[in-house]
């Protein structure tokens, strides 16, 4: 089957977000779609399913005009997706969740569950999955509920299978078996579309490289011949530094010291292991692994949005371990929430607003009772310029910025007064280029300036630019220890997938 | 979900460019049309429900039903002292319950148990009223002060509640308001409450120093013909103080944190338990109030009955949604339902035409005002965008 | 030799308890002291034999006193086990056993030493919980669609009327088809708004709550005021199960009621099944859950949620022409909240029909008590009572629903855009 998209183009109220973009793929071939966040990579997608519709251009199959009017249409005309957020329902079981939609049905419109987990079974084999059609979804790691979406678009029979950011939740491991999964759908004669912000798997999987920038295609390239540098000066329009500047740490005291720290769930299982660490002032840890192995929780405990059930936090001397987070924030803890829609930011206030949440409870923010509008518009103001958020006015709502903005006022209320210790989860999640180096330039400034800064992040990229030293994280332990400059991208990765490494703290 | 490209410009504001009118004008005028919407639709079931002149196709006859209909609505609510006198009278309770209502949603809170709370505070007010014997200014303030106290207080166990143990308020309230309604129908028969040589549910009269001065006490007319007291007054200095709270105070901003991204709030240091209790306190406090004002002025004549209360709790939920949850809205939108009261009754005695209409078009009234979009849609208005209402509940969890 | 990972892996076992179960726990041991602390001091004061009559002349006889001391007893080690270390996976049936013993220890201090009706009770509250059933289910399938139904009352209230009206007027099924319909109509309105325009759910629903009280209480004095012949319905006479009706105890409970509970019971074992078993159950589900996975499978979200929440109506119109079956007429706002109180059982049974049909009936039976036990004139105020429902369901909401497991997108408008 041939796959053509020819002349889309897709509007949003204020921003174009697919600009004429032609784009084709073949049976057996897999395609990369690279861009930046924000590049129109996801609404060209979405479009391509039938989930919104082009204001100009047209879809072809085989040569043929076909019309998408919704998922179903497009499900039938043999297109696949997994989506970047995955599309599960989390108390289904897995055959379940594969057969939405398409149930095979006995009398009575009871589903034949029987052969519903004979086929899925069935093709978890044949593809080298390896999925129980019984297990309950939401009790499932990343990397398998991903094969549940795999196995939801082969059970649908597609000829062109949609990959959008498949790799952001895997570890460098599982990038690798996924890798295999895909020749093994090419090898099957499916195409394969692969969406994707990073460089090195798109040059890795490839068979061509489409590049997408502001809504446009700019340009096709080889992998066997393109390097990465030009590869993101197509993706991002100019030339970028893939690496953080920065000078040797000059780490001194100890200023954050972790001991035995242990977190539960509701349920009682561990999700913090009786970790032990320590950053010093004038240091940049990175925290390494893949989501979900303790780390958003390890630092709610550290901001003091959890109660850890043993062990002590230190800040620079002091036991911090049951302050409340004002408190903490009070002794110059900053934090940026891995989040920043659902936990940084309140979309519906304006950027002053947004920019007091934090300190709204002291001057110059409020006086008495009373917050003080005027000193917070000031202030917010002169965030505005040293931050370089691009906003018509203090006023404007936040809701209306883009991402790489929304971040910055974050980043600007956290980190624009006196601080020992900058927690920063995700950091540049979802953010543009620009933005990116911005935020990572500060964090560095940060450092330089004595403070203790601990990055989270599971963007392996991320963590090896910016860290002196790298802990790695792996079900809910810190499992490895490592000086940045003694260590490798591969050996991260390996720690990462708990292929190596102990309890060591 | 759109993947809107960073654009170098953030997106422009959704203030509309083509129409000549300011944003607030646009709102005032579509709620102007959601209120003749209302009107109409229910001058059509005044039309068609009188089955005589249905049957004789007398269209006529229903014209000028419906004309009469308003015209006595009209003149109950505002074509005189009296009538003006009435609608204040009406208005004073839901002003003070609507704040309730209204305070609690801007901190994310659904308050459906203002009955309760009512109750609550107009027993406590009572039971001061007629236990207590000092001089009236004291006993006046002490009297209020413990319906606030006592609606706090209901109010606060639902906060209290939902902050500990995670129950969902709109669940809790409406059981507590079954649960004080049992219980002001008990207290009202035991020695403690019950006025002398009575069986029923009624209380003792509380003494003269506790009733709320009569409005136009100094035209010296009869307290029947003009029963505005002074709890109006009260409630309009309430509605100040809540303008106060949300755009000017500390609190106000933690309230408001609170109910736009409970998340939000909590990472930033805000104590989201005690601001669900502290915001459930103070609604309680509201309405506690208002049950006071009921009690001490209104129309009990100084007493409680087993159903004072009366329909308060839900109306306030009309009339803070109707008022958008603001302090200026509200009040408006009390006065107006108090309008629509005090002119139904006029419009019952005068034409016989039942005043539960006024129920069908003060809900005409919010469903039209918190559809804007189907209001748009009945006068062909185009759509200016970003005046949608917006979404109160989050969710059971 | 043993890792340090190995030493903490045996850790992880011990821990076991969260602090949010601790805490859960501890509440419920201090609540089963309260109760063994109430019996001991209240409800040891009657001497006798109570005697509990059963249906065709049975009976039986418990000596209060005893019973009373036995039972607090009991309440009071379990409250203790509970405080000490809980009771794990037995905590909701304890739960279930506490509540239904110290009921019956309460009956029995009401009773003693006379006798009363207790299968009679039993029976009456069976018939009671049938419009709450019909409300809950209603209620069930919005929410599990992803709407959130807090119209219940005024879609019951619709019923009643209309099923009174067009029952007086031309019979009672038809009056009960005319209910199903109006009431349909309704809840397409709250769908109608819900989806086509986003409206907030909740505030649609206080609409229709709103709107038809007052529409109904107007049209009830103007029109079935008017004249007689249009609210006046023949009740509906219970119809004994042949065979069934003659089981001791449970046939006179379950298998003498209208048509009505029977009715209701058969929807509750359907929709249990078709939510376990079918198609429609599985997309439902997944729309009430994640609207957009279904979305992206090609399941039509909001179509299935007008059909479902249309359905729900006719559910709850049906639900309504109880009141018309068993009073024979419609009175202004006759369903006097029942509809909140359905809602209260969705929640309290965690939004599956079974654990609904269970709050349904004991809501049904506290209905019921609190009429026997007026009569019994034990000096309990007949609000007191009453208002235990009520408090009952805060307790359970407050202890053990908590934040449980809502379907997920209820109250929210689904787009694809």
């Amino acid at each position: 089957m041939e796959l053509e998209l020819r002349g889309i183009t897709k509007r949003f109220p204020g921003v174009v977000a697919n600009d004429n973009v032609n784009l084709t793929v073949r049976g057996g071939e897999v395609l990369a779609l690279l861009g930046e966040n924000g590049a129109g990579k996801s609404t060209l997608m979405n479009i391509l399913y039938g989930l919104y519709r082009a204001d100009e251009g047209e879809i072809l199959i085989d040569g043929e005009t076909v019309h998408f009017a919704s998922p179903r249409d497009a499900i039938k005309a043999g297109i696949g997706m997994v989506h970047q957020h995955f599309m599960l329902v989390p108390n289904f079981s897995v055959a379940d969740n594969v057969i939405l939609g398409v149930e095979p049905t006995i009398s009575l419109g009871r589903i034949n569950r029987r052969s519903a987990r004979k086929r899925v079974a069935q093709l978890s084999r044949d593809f080298g999955l390896d999925l129980d059609p019984d297990a309950l979804t939401e009790t499932l790691a990343v990397g398998i509920q991903q094969r549940i979406e795999i196995v939801k678009v082969l059970f649908r029979d597609a000829k062109v299978v949609v990959f959008d950011e498949p790799t952001a939740v895997l570890t460098p491991q599982e990038i690798e078996d996924f890798f295999r999964i895909v020749e093994t759908l090419t090898a099957a004669g499916r195409g394969v579309v692969f969406i994707t912000h990073k460089l090195k798997e798109a040059g890795r999987i490839a068979d061509r490289i489409v590049v997408l920038r502001r809504g446009k295609t700019v340009g096709e390239a080889d992998p066997k011949t393109a390097t990465p540098a030009q590869l993101a000066e197509m993706m991002v329009g100019r030339p970028v530094e893939l690496v953080v500047s920065k000078t040797e740490a000059e780490g001194s005291t100890t200023m954050l010291k972790v001991s035995n720290l242990a977190v539960t769930d509701p349920d009682g299982r561990l999700l913090v292991n009786h970790v032990n660490l320590e950053v010093r002032a004038g240091e940049i840890v990175g925290i390494a692994g893949v989501q979900g192995n303790g780390q958003s929780e390890l630092v709610e405990t550290l901001v003091g949005l959890r109660r850890p059930i043993d062990g002590t936090v230190t800040l620079d001397g002091a036991d911090i371990t049951h302050l409340t987070p004002r408190d903490r924030h009070r002794c110059g803890v900053a934090h940026i929430p891995e989040d920043r829609q659902r936990d940084g930011l309140v979309s519906s206030f304006s950027i002053t607003e947004n920019l007091a949440l934090t300190g709204y409870y002291e001057a110059p923010l409020s006086k008495g009772v009373n917050m003080n509008w005027e000193g917070a518009r000031t202030e917010a103001e002169r965030l505005v310029r040293d931050f370089d958020i691009r906003t018509p006015s203090t006023e404007t709502t936040t809701g209306k910025l883009s991402g790489g903005n929304q971040q910055k006022v974050i980043v600007a209320r956290e980190i624009s007064r006196p601080l020992k210790l900058a927690i920063a989860s995700q950091p540049t999640r979802g953010v543009d280029v620009g933005s990116i180096e911005y935020i990572h330039q500060r964090l560095v400034e940060l450092r330089d300036k004595g403070v203790a800064v601990l990055v989270v992040s599971t963007e392996l990229d991320e963590i090896m630019a910016l860290s002196d030293r790298i802990l790695v994280m792996f079900d809910g332990d810190i499992i490895a220890d490592l000086q940045r400059s003694e260590t490798s991208h591969n050996d991260v990765g390996l720690y990462m997938a708990g292929a190596k490494g102990e309890h060591i703290s | 979900m759109t993947a809107a490209i960073a654009s170098p410009r953030p997106a422009p504001d959704a203030e509309p460019r083509h129409s000549p009118w300011p944003h607030r004008w646009i709102s005032v005028r579509l709620n102007a049309l959601a209120l003749l919407t209302a009107l109409i639709l229910s001058a059509l079931i005044i039309a068609i429900s009188d089955l005589d002149k249905l049957k004789h196709g007398d269209v006529g006859g229903m014209l000028t039903n419906v004309k009469d209909s308003y015209i006595a609505l009209a003149k109950g609510a505002f074509g005189s002292l009296r009538g003006f006198s009435e609608t204040v009278t009406y208005a004073t309770p839901l002003i003070f319950a609507g704040l309730s209502v209204a305070v609690a949603f801007k901190a994310g809170l659904f308050n459906i148990g203002a009955t309760g709370q009512v109750f609550a505070g107009g027993l406590a007010a009572v039971w001061v009223g007629f236990a207590i014997d000092i001089p009236a200014v004291p006993h006046i303030i002490l009297a209020m002060a413990a319906a606030a106290v006592a609606g706090g207080l209901w109010g606060g166990l639902v906060g209290l509640l939902k902050a500990r143990t995670g129950a969902h308020e709109v669940i809790t309230t409406i059981m507590l308001n079954y649960v004080a309604s049992f219980a002001v129908l008990w207290l009202l028969k035991t020695t403690a409450f019950q006025a002398h040589g009575r069986s029923d549910a009624v209380s003792r009269d509380v003494a003269k120093s506790a009733r709320l001065p009569f409005l136009f006490g100094f035209l010296h007319r009869s307290s029947i013909d003009l029963r505005a007291h002074f709890g109006f007054v009260i409630a309009i200095a309430l509605a100040v103080f809540v303008w106060w709270l949300l755009k000017k105070s500390k609190l106000g901003f933690q309230f408001r944190t609170l109910g736009a991204n409970p998340e939000a709030a909590r990472y930033a240091g805000m104590n989201p338990g005690r601001l669900t209790i502290g915001a459930m306190l103070l609604a309680g406090a509201f309405a506690g109030l208002g049950g006071g004002s009921e009690i001490l002025g209104g129309i009990n004549q100084g007493h409680a009955t087993s159903s004072f209360a009366g329909n308060i709790g839900f109306d306030a939920i009309a009339v803070a949604l109707l008022g958008r949850s603001s302090p200026w809205g509200t009040t408006a939108a009390a006065l107006l339902f108090g309008a629509l009261q005090a002119g139904g009754q006029e419009m019952q005695l005068q034409v016989h035409v039942p005043i539960d209409l006024v129920l069908v078009i003060r809900a005409l009234i919010v469903l039209f005002v918190a559809a804007p979009s189907l209001t748009r849609i009945i006068w062909r208005l185009k759509d200016s965008g970003g005046e949608e209402g917006a979404q109160l509940f989050k969710g059971w969890g | 030799m043993s890792t340090p990972t190995e030493v903490y892996r045996d850790a992880q076992l011990a821990v076991g308890r969260s602090l949010e179960q601790i805490k859960r726990s501890r509440n419920l041991g201090i609540v089963y002291l309260i109760l063994a602390a109430i019996t001991a001091w209240r409800l040891t004061s009657h001497a006798g034999t109570a005697t509990f009559n059963l249906s065709g002349g049975h009976s039986f006889g418990v000596a209060a006193t005893p019973l009373a001391w036995v039972v607090a007893g009991s309440l009071a080690v379990m409250g203790g086990v509970q405080l000490a270390r809980g009771l794990g996976k037995w905590q909701t049936a304890a739960l279930a056993a506490v509540a239904v013993v110290f009921i019956f220890t309460l009956l029995a201090w009401a009773a003693a030493p006379n006798s009363f009706a207790f299968v009679g009770m039993l029976s009456q509250g069976v018939t009671y919980s049938a419009p709450l059933i019909f409300g809950a289910m209603a209620g069930i399938m919005c929410e599990r669609s992803g709407v959130v139904n807090i119209a219940i009352e005024g879609l019951l209230l619709s019923g009643a009327f209309t099923s009174a009206l067009v029952g007086s007027v031309v019979n009672f099924w038809v009056g009960v088809g005319a209910a199903m319909v109006v009431a349909a109509l309704f809840a397409w309105f709250l769908a109608w708004l819900a989806i086509r325009f986003k409206v907030d759910q909740v505030i649609v629903g206080f609409f229709i709550n709103f709107f038809v009280l007052g529409l109904t209480s107007f049209l009830g004095n103007r029109i079935l005021a008017v004249d007689e012949a249009y609210n006046q319905v023949r009740t509906l006479v219970p119809w004994k199960i042949p065979g069934l009706h003659s089981i001791p105890v449970i046939g006179p409970i379950l298998f003498e009621q209208t048509i009505f509970v029977y009715i209701a019971f058969a929807l509750v074992a359907f929709l249990a099944w078709a939510f376990a078993k079918t198609r429609w159950g599985l997309r439902t589900r997944a729309i009430g859950e994640h609207p957009r996975a279904a979305d992206t499978l090609g399941v039509n979200v909001n179509q299935l949620r007008y059909r479902n929440v249309i359905a729900a109506g006719a559910v709850a119109g049906f639900g309504g022409s109880w009141w018309t079956a068993n009073v024979g007429r419609f009175n202004e706002n006759i369903t006097n909240g029942r509809g909140f109180i359905a809602l209260a059982v969705v929640i309290v049974g965690r939004w599956s029909p079974a654990g609904a049909l269970a709050g349904a009936l004991v809501f049904g039976f506290f209905d019921a008590m609190e009429a026997k036990l007026s009569f019994l004139n034990t000096g309990i105020p007949g609000e007191f009572v009453q208002m235990l429902p009520y408090l009952a369901t805060i307790i359970v909401v407050a202890g053990f629903v908590g934040r449980s497991r809502a379907p997920r997108a209820a109250g929210q408008a689904y787009d694809s855009q």
